[in-house]
């Protein structure tokens, strides 16, 4: 590297314009960079000495989970950090410039031109008040100023056409609230391709989409940058998606880099302790139901007949009984749907309004004691139908019964028996506790609603509810803001067990956890189904998860059940193309995993 | 940091660099911090805070005991020989036109305008958070008959219609400025605390809530309003100056508070006349009046730069 005559560019122009890479070079070449936030107590280092190479062509993997440093590194190489965030040390070379060292103007014509960037939230990052075209044809004005406007323009719709938007002509006067998320995404990986950069930074590219759609995207992604020779740089903190899109992988844990390699090598023999957890947490296609390890307190399988304590054998032998007949499911179904439908009216303004269907016709059942997976894909009814089991919504047409009772009858003091047996965990583990109250009141709530036991014994039923859920004592003079998405989601766990519920609704509750996160909140979950014989309907779209925890699965499509079954049979033999198509797009599915 | 991770194809952290901690652990030395204890902690550090904290106690001392600071009587013992005289012993800020000591008068004065203040605030607030949250949690036919209410009296002038409103009034006093003033104001709290409620009602807690069979108006007790009123808080203080300037408005127009009554407003209007000859009496109850006013914008600016971390991070 000839540094020295190119340290110093003068004119923002004539930057990289003759860089060739010699051979063997690597187009971006970061060296020990380290990233530092401005907080109220100081500085705080997020990125401390991250090191590697992207090569001409290759696609590299930023790997880690949420706070590892994976997106601030690849934001510092092209001057976009968030907020009070600066590069403290290091260098990041390309083409033999370091671009921490740019000014802000020069940094200005690297980006787009030479470093093209794909954010994370297509919902967002298309301002909504201008059109798709409006957009397009900035970015690419702001690449090649010497294009006049009817060059611009055709420009944008070959864009667009590359970007895998059919009729691009008519899209180019649409604004972005009539795209799919998937389109929009599509439009800003064209966006950001349209000046043919050398390397494309894609920042959690799919991560708000749905697995089939994110499957299409990243195909066509693959596809548009093999074809330029374009290098990128994806962030990601799906160890399946990363594999299966890069050759090379790097992990990220707290800040630095643990492990660096060939993704393969890296997937079927982790040695950093970080990656292999990593490793053995992704929930791949290989993977089984998490058995538990407790046995349940009250009920048992296996007979153990201690000497001298015949009669505790006896109420054994019957609970063990109960329960080989509860695992059978034969005549103890807990929770049917019959024929439900929901529909919402959707008002057209004025007084029109069209009706739309979100709950389309279905029926299945669900037996104590089991785990039912209610999986589909945005849009497809599967939270509707979890929200009219909890009687949070009525349904329009059709039954719900749980234990034999019409759940739309119920009034007064039998609602309230009613949501005492079935409680609720929620996605959004920022938005699911109340930010004003600490988490010992959170947690009392539902025993101060239903006026259950004295001010002590309530404070004693918090400390044993924290316990169930693993989280310290400490924890309850706590504040939501102050615990982790995982730590809250025990918390909201806790506080749905608090009632000591036959039946909880998991809508989407890992979705929004890191996978080693995920990975203790499931068996949390699986822990306390052994020893308090709960029984879960698991909604969510990822049917990775769903392996590891569900007996059942059942898969909707627009409002319909399309196909029902075990989950064996399901992964195993699905009957339907659109079960299939959900279960290929599995990222990583392909993939051996080391343990 | 090795450079390593370039050359080699498969590069390892050495673990004595990289130690691993447990999955998802609990801070449990770090302190408990609510939102208030938060915005506790925004405020201490600043300077504003202090600076308006201070003008703010020191106000309230002279409106609640004037005697601490004058010995000398605003109204009793006034002397026409000393008609906008100048400043004298014992007399610093000089004589009105009827003779009485300035000084005097601006301590005095305090009282009266802060009384209208306050209350007017605490009027505007109340009224702003019930009516808001009822028609933002309920909604409905209520919130369209709330709404277009608050619009009717949001189109009229505050000054203009506390000016119809208070002439046509049998008597005048602190409370009924303070209420005229309020009345006409509440909709700018209402529509701020209804946005924020409708904000808070369809968030995940309200809907665990309801899930657990907490009652709807118990939700929009514990969930709802905890979470919505921090903007009219906001609002609220910084109003507090606006309400003290409306009085002192309104008694300039010679319909707010009684001329007998001491406040900074009567004391202006009644400077008014002698303005050329003796500008320092009316100079130092519109100073007092400025001081007040600006040290309930500063406080009102610093508490929403605590109660909203956003606007607290892009500063």
């Amino acid at each position: 590297m000839s540094a020295a005559t190119t340290q110093q560019p003068v004119d923002e122009s004539l930057l990289f314009t003759d860089a060739e890479l010699a051979p063997g070079e690597p187009l971006l070449s970061i060296e020990d960079l380290r990233v530092s936030f401005r907080t109220r107590e100081g500085l705080f280092e997020a990125v401390r000495g991250v090191s590697f190479d992207v090569k001409q062509g290759e696609t590299v993997a930023i790997v880690g989970e949420s706070g590892s440093g994976k997106s601030t590194t690849a934001t510092a190489v092209i001057d976009l950090l968030a907020g009070t965030g600066l590069v403290t040390g290091g260098t990041a070379r390309m083409l033999g410039v370091d671009l921490t060292k740019l000014t802000a103007k020069q940094m200005q014509s690297v980006r787009g031109r030479i470093i093209g960037y794909v954010p994370q939230d297509p919902m967002s990052n298309l301002n909504p008040v201008w059109s798709i075209g409006f957009q397009v044809e900035e970015a690419i004005k702001a690449n090649s100023p010497k294009l006049n406007r009817s060059e611009v323009k055709a420009r944008a719709i070959e864009v667009l056409k590359e970007a895998g938007l059919g009729d691009a002509d008519r899209r180019m006067k649409q604004y972005p609230h009539q795209f799919s998320g998937g389109m929009r995404q599509r439009v800003l990986i064209g966006i950001g391709l349209s000046s043919r950069p050398r390397l494309l930074i894609a920042d959690e590219p799919t991560s708000a989409l749905d697995v089939t759609v994110q499957r299409v995207i990243l195909d066509h992604l693959q596809t548009l940058t093999r074809d330029y020779g374009t290098s990128v740089l994806l962030i990601t903190h799906d160890l399946g998606l990363a594999a299966e899109r890069a050759e090379k992988l790097v992990v990220m844990y707290r800040g630095q880099v643990v492990e660096a390699g060939p993704s393969q090598e890296i997937l079927a023999d982790p040695q950093h302790p970080y990656t292999q957890r990593l490793v053995a947490a992704a929930p791949s296609l290989a993977s089984r139901r998490i058995q538990s390890q407790k046995s349940p307190s009250h009920v048992d399988t296996s007979i153990t007949v201690a000497p001298g304590a015949d009669t505790v054998a006896v109420d054994q032998i019957e609970q063990a009984t109960e329960r080989r007949e509860a695992q059978a499911g034969a005549a103890s179904e807990l929770i049917t749907f019959e024929n439900v439908t929901k529909v919402y009216k959707i008002r057209q303004g004025g007084f029109a309004s069209i009706d739309l269907k979100a709950v389309d016709d279905i029926s299945f059942s669900i037996a104590k004691g089991t785990t039912t997976a209610l999986v589909g894909e945005s849009g497809s009814g599967k939270s509707t139908a979890s929200k009219l089991l909890l009687n949070l919504e009525p349904v329009t047409s059709g039954t719900i019964t749980v234990d034999g009772q019409d759940v739309s009858k119920l009034r007064g003091k039998e609602l309230l028996r009613f949501r005492r047996r079935v409680q609720p965990v929620f996605q959004d583990p920022y938005g699911s506790l109340n930010p004003m109250h600490n988490i010992e009141s959170i947690i009392a709530e539902p025993l101060l609603t239903h006026g259950i036991g004295t001010g002590r014994e309530r404070a004693h039923a918090v400390r044993e509810l924290l316990e169930q859920v693993a989280l310290p004592q400490s924890t309850a003079s706590r504040y939501p803001n102050e615990l982790s998405g995982g730590q809250r989601q025990r918390v909201a766990v806790a506080r749905a067990l608090a009632l000591k519920p036959e039946i909880i609704v998991l809508d989407e509750a890992v979705s929004a956890l890191d996978v080693l996160v995920q990975g203790q909140i499931l068996n949390l979950l699986t822990d306390l189904q052994a020893e308090l014989g709960l029984t879960y309907l698991f909604v969510t779209h990822d049917l990775a998860v769903v392996r590891l925890v569900a007996d059942n699965v059942c898969v909707m499509e627009k409002g319909r059940l399309v196909e029902t079954g075990t989950t064996d049979t399901i992964f195993d033999a699905p009957r339907q193309e659109y079960t299939r198509r959900l279960l290929d797009a599995i990222p990583g599915a392909g993939f051996e995993f080391g343990a | 940091m090795p450079t390593d991770a370039m050359t080699t194809t498969h590069y390892v952290a050495p673990l004595a660099e990289t130690p691993l901690v447990a999955v998802d652990r609990v801070d449990e030395s770090a302190k408990t911090r609510s939102t208030w204890t938060d915005a506790w902690e925004s405020l201490r550090g600043r300077w504003m805070f202090w600076v308006s904290a201070v003008l703010i106690v020191l106000i309230l001392l002279v409106a609640v005991v004037p005697v601490l600071f004058t010995h000398t009587s605003p109204d009793l013992g006034c002397d026409l020989s000393h008609s906008n005289g100048d400043p004298m012993a014992g007399h610093p800020l000089g004589f009105t036109r009827q003779g009485c000591d300035v000084y005097a008068r601006v301590i005095y004065g305090t009282r009266a305008s802060l009384t209208v203040g306050l209350l007017a605030t605490v009027i505007f607030a109340l009224l702003g958070v019930i009516i808001g949250a009822l028609a933002g949690y309920y909604g409905g036919w209520l919130d369209a008959v709330v709404s277009r209410i608050g619009d009717i009296f949001f189109s009229v002038p505050s000054v203009l219609g506390a000016i119809v409103l208070m002439s046509v009034l049998p008597f005048r006093n602190a409370v009924t400025v303070a209420v005229v003033l309020a009345i006409f104001s509440w909709p700018q709290a209402a529509r701020i605390m209804r946005g924020a409620v409708v904000l808070a009602k369809n968030s995940d807690y309200v809907l665990s809530a309801k899930a657990l069979g907490v009652t709807r108006f118990r939700i929009l007790l514990r969930h709802v309003v905890p979470n919505s009123i921090a903007p009219v808080i906001v609002l609220a203080t910084v109003s507090l100056g606006s309400f003290i300037v409306a009085e002192a408005t309104l008694s300039f127009l010679g319909i707010g508070l009684p001329p007998a009554v001491m406040s900074w407003g009567n004391d202006i209007s009644q400077a008014q006349s002698s303005i050329r000859t003796a500008p320092m009496s009316l100079f130092y109850p519109a100073l007092a009046l400025s001081v007040t006013v600006l040290a309930f914008l500063m406080l009102g600016d610093v508490v929403r730069d605590a109660l909203d971390p956003k606007a607290r991070a892009s500063r």
